[in-house]
């Protein structure tokens, strides 16, 4: 393993905002740590780079303790979350600095700059003065920055957060293909689940300084390991379950389940797609609260008597309005029992 | 921390416990019934009530005449604002004996005001008033000015669109936001005014004494070290209480504002009203700042060819052992020295209290910085000359002596100019070069020095002026045959003859110049975010 955290803690004031925490990169991994913010994933970055203690447990890098190596010694990378260049330098000064540090000649420095530069597209950029840049430009130029000492690990925090969504979304297509292309290690954080997903061999999902789920991004977004996960996922339709064989008695009346599913009192997840709007008469009784436009497909609110609210996908032509009445009906495919 | 903390215990804390010791203990027993007999005396309790007032009065005073032209600099466009700035400041980085000097030459015995209409004003408190006003004015339009002309017109725009009128919106959100920066600067002027001693001791005649002239009164010439060393104790006190009042105040302005950068905020002036308060502020200006200068710089030259200027160069067998112009020299040589002191000192204890795991131990020093500022410098100076005359510490002979006091006085300012910039460098920064593997050492050099290296050179001006017009500790302890710029002019002022007035009129401009040329260079250097001196 290249990066390897065990029982890693880290407690202000009291608060364990790292609460030992296991975690495992393999060389050449992509690993996205998913969370709210105040999860500790920040911190988690920050401990492995050495800017912060940790209270009790062990960081390794290539097996290597770590306690007592400080931050410069460690040759990790880490692209801060509002890139922090350095104003008073250049372009170039600022993806030169770490190779400058570890000792490199300046032709060495030159040559490494100008490839980097290239790398994330910005060539001839070298000289220009990093207030001038866009926020887009900075980004690449905090990602070479970050790259040039060549670190054996890259962490990235909250890399896209500043970037509006479709540059977002390009770099994020950029971003997987280059350390797919260098064969990087990187360990990123971030609160957007598009953006993990996207990213990442591995996701982490984190909550209150604990691991709540580890897996690839398929099998967190089918299966979410609890309700915490499936509502930080996005999923709304979430609820207290007592499951019989193929069917779960929940406050929406019996919704079918597939036939492996575990019994007993559990949680239940039915994904939008899994909500089917049938006429009135034909099945749960709702009255619709809302409607938002998602580009391929409508989300439709709807409020059942005497129970929680449900979430509904349906195509754009037969969506019902606000007011309207309706009856739903569950997809078994698209209903999961959380452990 | 270490560093600062025992330059203050050694060149600052031990000497002046040492003259006060000396002056209330006798044979192991401490005499502190002398401080109720010396406060009985009605001299001191006039002494005491004059140097009172005449702060309070010279503080509403210079805030009256100063707060337009803090509007003025802060909110209004207008050609030649820069150098303009730069001229505003000049008199407080002057050296009181010049000040004095100058303000004599309008009002006083001979001056401007006596020939023309035969008016004298050196008898009365006028002339120590308007001197403080002249002095401080840089104080108020810096503080101030610089805070207002950071403040987000914006604010007050959304004021008026909540139905506020332009009177009202300005009542309820700048002057808030304003008040701590108003009374922060307040308090540095009454401080200024309280422990003021050249221009009292030059314009004050025998009718007015402050604490601070007292003071230099019973030690240098009543030697009466006992009453001095109460009075010490008393200032001492008051000082104390004003900077705890203002380290509140500072910390209250730290709260959360929304500046933004001051060259978005000014405007030509519109319409009369605005035009009216620039003239006014632009008068007020050229009569109280620029006319007792340019008074000074007149009087130096009214001798034929120079020959104020020319007589500084000779021998005089006097007061003087040396040619008084050998006096720049000398200056400009213990100014570097303090300089350099002031600036390593002050610089260490800025980065201490600029970290942000500073305790409340290091905090409480950010005020302690500032107490030298205020206890009186004729203590100071005495003290080094009856503390620091043994050995280890057997300083009497040396020359560092008096960089030593002056640079007591620099480190205030180095550490008002670069706290804000070093607090102002975000700790990501530093945390982005150490993972890029940069030492902490290398960090320093490559992250902080490059960002706070426009507000060192600052710190170091202002250290150097300072240094340079220090006369209250420097003129006991410079050594006869090395008198310091100030220090001869003092002396030359203290003799009769209308050769020895011209030559300090011309003594005193040379000084001017030297402190405002080190001046205009550092206001091109100024930051955003400089200080509020």
């Amino acid at each position: 393993m290249l990066l390897s955290l065990r029982e890693a803690t880290v407690r202000f004031g009291g608060r364990a905002v790292l609460d030992a925490v296991d975690l495992d990169v393999a060389e050449h991994q992509v690993v996205c740590v998913l969370g709210p913010s105040g999860s500790g994933k920040s911190t988690l970055l920050r401990a492995v780079a050495g800017l912060q203690p940790l209270d009790a447990g062990r960081v390794l890098l290539d097996g290597r303790d770590q306690s007592g190596v400080p931050a410069h010694r460690r040759e990790v990378g880490l692209m801060f979350q509002d890139h922090q260049l350095f104003p008073q330098r250049d372009v170039a000064g600022n993806v030169a600095f770490g190779p400058r540090m570890r000792g490199a000649s300046r032709a060495e420095q030159h040559a490494r700059t100008a490839e980097l530069l290239d790398l994330v597209g910005l060539p001839g950029a070298a000289r220009r003065s990093v207030a001038a840049l866009s926020g887009g430009e900075q980004q690449r130029v905090a990602l070479a920055r970050a790259l040039a000492p060549r670190p054996r690990l890259l962490m990235l925090d909250e890399p896209l957060g500043q970037l509006d969504r479709s540059l977002r979304e390009r770099l994020v297509v950029e971003l997987r293909e280059l350390f797919g292309r260098l064969g990087t290690t990187v360990l990123a954080v971030t609160h957007d689940q598009g953006e993990a997903f996207a990213l990442a061999d591995r996701v982490v999902v984190m909550r209150d300084g604990r691991i709540a789920q580890s897996g690839t991004p398929l099998e967190v977004w089918q299966r979410p390991a609890d309700a915490f996960v499936a509502r930080f996922l996005g999923f709304d339709n979430v609820v207290e379950a007592t499951v019989v064989g193929e069917a779960a008695d929940t406050p929406w009346g019996k919704v079918p389940v597939p036939e492996d599913a575990p019994q007993g009192a559990r949680t239940l997840l039915v994904r939008p797609a899994g909500v089917r709007l049938v006429p009135v008469e034909e099945g749960l009784r709702c009255t619709v609260t809302a409607r938002t436009f998602r580009g391929t497909h409508v989300t439709v609110h709807l409020q059942p008597a005497g129970a929680p609210r449900l979430e509904a996908a349906c195509p754009l032509r037969s969506a019902p309005a606000p007011g309207d009445e309706t009856g739903v009906r569950f997809d078994p495919a698209e209903t999961v029992v959380l452990d | 921390m270490a560093g600062p903390a025992a330059f203050f215990a050694v060149f600052f804390a031990y000497p002046v416990a040492a003259i006060v010791a000396r002056g209330l203990e006798t044979d192991g027993t401490w005499r502190f019934g002398r401080i109720a007999e010396v406060l009985a005396q009605p001299g001191i309790r006039q002494v005491l009530w004059f140097t009172t007032w005449q702060a309070l009065v010279s503080t509403a005073l210079t805030l009256l005449i100063a707060l337009p032209g803090a509007y003025a600099f802060a909110r209004l466009d207008f050609p030649g604002k820069q150098v303009l700035r730069a001229v505003v400041t000049v008199p407080f980085v002057l050296p009181t004996v010049v000040v004095g000097t100058a303000f004599l030459a309008l009002v006083g015995r001979g001056g401007l005001l006596d020939e023309l209409w035969g008016v004298r004003l050196d008898t009365t408190v006028w002339a120590i008033l308007l001197a403080h006003v002249f002095f401080n004015y840089a104080v108020v339009v810096r503080t101030v000015g610089g805070l207002w002309s950071q403040l987000d017109p914006r604010q007050e725009e959304a004021a008026r669109m909540l139905g506020a009128s332009r009177l009202t919106a300005w009542r309820r959100v700048t002057l808030p936001a304003l008040g701590p920066a108003v009374a922060a600067a307040a308090l540095m002027v009454f401080l200024f005014t309280f422990t003021s001693f050249a221009v009292v001791q030059i314009l004050g005649g025998p009718t007015f004494s402050t604490l601070e002239v007292e003071i230099y009164r019973q030690t240098s010439q009543v030697f009466d070290l006992s009453t001095a060393a109460v009075l010490t104790l008393v200032q001492f006190a008051a000082v104390g209480a004003v900077l705890a009042v203002h380290a509140w105040t500072v910390r209250r302005r730290e709260s959360a504002l929304t500046l933004v950068d001051p060259a978005r905020t000014a405007r030509r002036p519109r319409g009369t009203g605005q035009w009216a308060l620039l003239g006014g502020v632009l008068a007020t200006i050229a009569l109280l700042l620029v006319l007792p200068l340019a008074v000074l710089v007149e009087r130096s030259l009214a001798a034929p060819g120079f020959g104020y200027y020319r007589a500084l160069t000779r021998e005089d067998g006097g007061a003087f052992l040396v040619p008084p112009i050998d006096a720049v020299g000398n200056s400009l040589r213990y100014a570097l020295a303090a300089t350099a002191i002031a600036v390593v000192i002050g610089g260490l204890a800025a980065a201490a209290l600029a970290r942000r795991d500073a305790g409340r131990l290091v905090r409480g020093f950010d005020a302690l910085l500032m107490l030298p500022l205020g206890v009186s410098a004729v203590t100071v100076g005495f003290g080094f000359l009856i503390a620091l005359d043994e050995p280890p510490l057997d300083l009497r002979s040396s020359w560092l002596l008096v960089p030593l006091a002056q640079a007591l006085v620099g480190v205030p300012f180095v550490v008002r100019t670069m706290l804000p910039v070093l607090r102002a460098v975000d700790g990501r920064l530093r945390e982005a070069a150490a993972v890029l593997g940069a030492s902490p050492w290398r960090v320093w050099r490559e992250v902080d020095l490059p960002l706070v290296r426009r507000a060192l050179l600052i710190a170091a001006g202002f250290a150097f002026a300072v240094s340079l017009g220090e006369f209250g500790a420097t003129v006991f302890i410079a050594r006869p045959d090395h008198p310091t710029l100030p220090v001869a002019v003092a002396r030359l002022l203290g003799r009769p003859g209308q050769m020895n007035y011209g030559q300090a009129m011309a003594l005193s401009t040379i000084l001017m110049v030297v402190c405002a040329v080190a001046l205009l260079v550092l206001e091109r250097l100024r930051t955003d975010r400089g200080g509020e001196f």
